[in-house]
């Protein structure tokens, strides 16, 4: 790509890179935003203006070199145009979650000391309005959406096509202030901040460099072969960092196109009009999405069925070899070329994986069964290993090498190493500058060479380079009898099926596992609608006994299947119990981003895991849960604890080590 | 984007101006510092027989430019009634309707709505093969002109006034946040979508009265918080006059500038929400006295 020649020399920001394409690109879409029904669409030279526009109008406002400005909203045009204008005017982008509360919100706003807020709506600015009093360096305030505001005090409240209008009639005035800030971007400036969710403690702001995000944004670009040509759909919150990678670094990088929902809830079927060349999602939206499938074709009629999982289970075989350019005979490749046209391609369609030419999962990991349907039907999905403070990427899998148990080689430019206690720590042009004002955390994270601790611990198998993570570091503990435990890896085998929504297991310092089960409401009321079995509440579906051998059943086959691995086998659970409401965030029992607090459930259930290990056949409990209106309420039961079978495992591999 | 300047649905904004300058001295402000304006429509001594039952007897009261307007009462209190009778499908058999300062002769009810006036229904009635977004399209229809011709071979006029009409129901779309659901049929929707798609349709008509037969009945808490929102938010950024009749005292009490209060068939009480909590009649008819 004769482009990339130049290399970063002259690109040292995103506005120089956005310069670049608008010149080199001009005509070509830089983004899609869908509203009132059509795809609205701006080039790269109407997004140079637009984002000029209102980098003039920032500076009218009074915007000053360092200062930051927080971005908080849904993923649209306007608001990466906010960034990249902050940027432009020598400021700081701090994009937010847009659905924090404002409490949360408070703590960050007041940590960066952001002189300027552009808020979506109303009722992002709803939530600043209620708490700006307590921001001292708060000043200004910029909407996107004008609906409702109307009535408010426009003080120090602007319309954004007001402030772009302004920025647009003083150009002449303002424009030289505007390219001396501009040029005067320097590598090692910092590009964005960002805050981490923060699964222990307050949140920590993130400082990344240009040549953080530039220098990431090129070797993950070259690492994958992306192309001005792309297509991405953006719908992950702006505030993760993998969003400001793919949907600003990679995007200004390459010069392809973003696309914005119209809504949250809209988002499956645009990313069916859309088809996007290349994707990311969390495991836990291709879960839903294989989960909803299924039920669906249970509820197909009985030929549909059929030749659904006849060519199913053809494709589990032959998919992934072809995927990988593996030999494969005539025969099955006639057959699996059949079964596109019947089957995989009318099912692509229909979740919009159509045009996917590299597809990434990441943040937790994958079921290898979810894993390997995706790839069976030809989608080239494939897992990578990242954090804030590497600029996303540590490891991923190159073409043809993907496996779903582990996490890939080293990116281009990262170095891994494994301490002696097993947690994984990297190094690379992506590691973050600092944690803003945090001197001692940053000391505490990265050290004086630069290396990084991820807070997982994993081993870099011998044959492949490929790291494997086992768990977080700090979760991985060890059996009574020294054998390694490793409960994540045990919960993801659970939460593969369908029915399973969510499991916790115990076992760390104990001679055997156990575990606490959550089902799901979706995929096992509708099981229970199709066999006519009734039921008023969760609570009288999640003990049903019917429901509780099926489980049980599922508990088994992960047994099995856990004793197969040699190092694991000590984390066969031998008595669970199914939960009686759901775990929820609302209640502490999950983070924000549905990671499981194992300590928390295990103090707040105490007297459940006290019956998990003390052999009784039943628990009776009462357990206090908080509504989504902050009101609480009581929920009582009676849980039955059942065994399950495990494999008999020979110990003298422990032994013998 | 709804550009903040308008503030009817397609931009267009000399109906309330004009109303509202011309009236300034007649309206009142709201206690959240809305400015009502003069007389939108006004019920002079109606009365409504159904061979001898007196349905509504001798009852008067007027709505004004931009305001939101409930009528309360108990069941059987004749509230559906008035609204039947100012969208037309009733005909008083004694009184006056005067609407926009010009006395009204009995209508059809599709005349009615020519006129302007939207409602919603108590019982949902869309068309339930129909998709959302069809069904809000037919509110537009008493802003079709095109004939019969041009609308089936879809060119000219007929295809003009198709996409200008689409870009306003796309507006209301966006606007009562239903986009999800705009292709889905109307049949597979929960009941409290419905209600939403009813007022979609509705406010497609840009009316400048707005009548809702209990938008909350059957709703659980969120459904009508979300209701009340939207109806809050039509008032606000259309500046549309809503008459509504609901059950629901809270929601009533909050949402309206003004109530009437009707009690077998009379008006037992007439003014600001507190005014009529205080109403000894009112707190009789709800709470029941001793005849």
């Amino acid at each position: 790509m004769a482009y990339m020649s130049e290399g970063a020399a002259g690109l040292r920001s995103i506005p120089a890179l956005l310069q670049r394409n608008a010149t080199r690109f001009a005509g070509r879409p830089a983004y899609r935003e869908k509203e009132f029904g059509i795809w609205q669409s701006w080039s790269w030279a109407d997004t140079q203006e637009e984002i000029e526009a209102f980098a003039l109008g920032l500076l009218n406002l009074g915007v000053a070199p360092g200062d930051h400005v927080a971005v908080i909203g849904r993923n649209r045009p306007t608001l990466y145009w906010s960034m990249v204008a902050a940027q432009m005017a020598g400021a700081v982008p701090v994009p937010l979650y847009q659905d924090a509360v404002a409490e949360e919100m408070e703590y960050v706003l007041q940590h960066c000391g952001a002189r300027f807020v552009i808020a979506a709506d109303q009722e992002q600015v709803d939530k600043v309005i209620e708490i700006q009093d307590d921001l001292h360096q708060f000043e200004h305030m910029i909407y996107v959406d004008p609906r409702g505001m109307r009535k408010y005090d426009h003080r120090a409240l602007h319309d954004y096509a007001h402030v772009q209008a302004q920025g647009r009639a003083a150009r002449d005035e303002l424009i030289g202030e505007l390219d001396r800030r501009r040029d005067a971007l320097g590598y090692d400036d910092t590009c964005v901040m960002l805050y981490t969710s923060g699964t222990t403690g307050k949140p920590k702001g993130v400082v990344l460099s240009n040549r953080n995000i530039i220098e990431t944004a090129k070797s993950s670009s070259e690492f994958d072969h992306l192309s001005p040509g792309e297509e991405v759909l953006a719908y992950l919150p702006m505030a993760w960092v993998g969003d400001f990678i793919f949907s600003i670094g990679q995007a200004y990088w390459n010069g392809f196109c973003v696309n914005c929902p119209e809504s949250a809830e809209t988002m499956m079927t645009d990313l069916r009009e859309i088809a996007p060349s290349y994707y990311f999602a969390p495991p836990r939206v291709f879960e839903t999405q294989l989960t909803q499938i299924m039920i669906r074709m249970e509820d197909a009629g009985g030929f549909k069925r059929k030749l659904f999982h006849h060519f199913l289970n053809h494709a589990k075989v032959v998919g992934p070899k072809i995927l990988d350019g593996k030999p494969v005979g005539m025969f099955e490749r006639l057959k699996y070329a059949l079964g596109e046209f019947m089957v995989y391609g009318p099912l692509k369609n229909t979740l919009g994986f159509s045009r996917v030419r590299v597809g990434y999962t990441a943040g937790e990991a994958i079921g290898p069964e979810i894993f390997d349907f995706y790839r069976a039907l030809g989608i080239n999905l494939k897992q990578l290993y990242g954090q804030t403070e590497a600029s996303v990427f540590i490891t991923q899998q190159p073409d043809n090498e993907v496996r779903p148990d582990t996490v890939g080689v080293p990116s281009p430019g990262v170095e891994i190493r494994i301490a002696e206690s097993g947690e994984v720590f990297y190094r690379s042009p992506g590691v973050f500058v600092e944690y803003y004002k945090n001197a001692d955390s940053t000391a505490g994270t990265k050290d004086a060479e630069g290396w990084v601790a991820t807070g997982d611990a994993g081993f870099i198998e011998e044959a492949t380079g490929h790291l494997r993570i086992i768990d977080r570091a700090k979760d991985v503990g060890k059996m009574a009898d020294g054998a390694l435990f490793a409960p994540k890896y045990v919960e993801n085998k659970l939460k593969f099926f369908p029915n399973i929504l969510e499991a916790v297991v115990f076992g760390n310092g104990r001679d055997r596992c156990t575990a606490f089960i959550n089902i799901d409401l979706t995929a096992v009321g509708n099981w229970a609608e199709r066999n006519n079995i009734a039921y008023a509440s969760y609570q009288e579906l999640a003990g049903h006994p019917q429901v509780l051998e099926t489980i049980q059943r599922h508990v088994e086959e992960v047994n099995a299947s856990v004793a197969q691995d040699e190092m694991l086998s000590g984390c066969q659970i031998h008595r669970f119990l199914v939960l009686h409401k759901e775990l929820d965030a609302d209640d502490g029992e999950l983070t924000r981003t549905r990671k499981v607090r194992r300590n928390i459930i295990a103090e707040k259930y105490a007297d459940l895991l006290t019956a998990l290990y003390d052999g009784s056949e039943s628990i009776y409990t009462e357990t206090e849960v908080t509504y989504e209106d902050g009101r609480k309420g009581r929920i009582k039961a009676t849980l039955a604890i059942r065994d399950a079978q495990v494999v008999p495992v020979a110990p003298m591999k422990v032994a013998a080590e | 984007m709804m550009d903040g300047s308008g503030l009817s649905i397609s931009g267009k904004d000399e109906r309330r101006d004009a109303v509202k300058d011309a009236s300034k001295e007649v309206g009142y402000v709201t206690e959240d510092g809305r400015q009502i304006g003069g007389v939108l429509m006004e019920l002079r001594n109606i009365t409504l027989k159904f061979g001898g039952v007196v349905a509504i007897k001798d009852i008067s009261f007027d709505i004004r430019e931009g305001e939101i307007r409930a009528i309360i009462g108990p069941n059987g209190a004749g509230k559906s009634s008035m609204l039947n009778i100012i969208s037309g499908f009733y005909t008083p058999s004694e009184g006056e309707l005067w609407y926009k300062g010009a006395k009204r002769p009995p209508m059809k009810p599709y005349e009615v709505a020519r006129l302007g006036v939207a409602r919603t229904f108590q019982n949902i009635a869309l068309f339930e093969g129909m998709t959302v977004l069809d069904n809000v399209m037919t509110g537009r229809l008493t802003h079709m002109k095109a004939g019969i011709a041009s609308q089936a071979i879809w060119w000219g006029r007929a295809r003009d006034e198709e996409i200008a009409n689409r870009e306003i129901v796309e507006k209301v779309i966006d606007f009562l946040e239903i986009q999800n659901i705009r292709k889905t049929p109307v049949g597979r929707l929960p009941y409290g979508l419905k209600k939403r798609v009813e007022l979609a349709r509705a406010l497609a008509a840009e009316p400048s009265l707005l009548l809702l037969d209990e938008p909350m009945a059957g709703m659980n808490v969120e459904e009508k918080e979300d209701m009340s929102r939207f109806i809050l938010d039509v008032n606000d950024e259309f500046g549309t006059t809503i008459c509504l009749i609901e059950h629901d005292m809270g929601v009533v009490m909050d949402l309206s500038d003004r109530v009437v209060v009707m009690d077998y068939g009379k008006k037992i009480g007439d003014g600001p929400p507190e005014e009529v909590r205080q109403n000894q009649d009112v707190i009789d008819a709800y709470l029941g006295v001793a005849h």
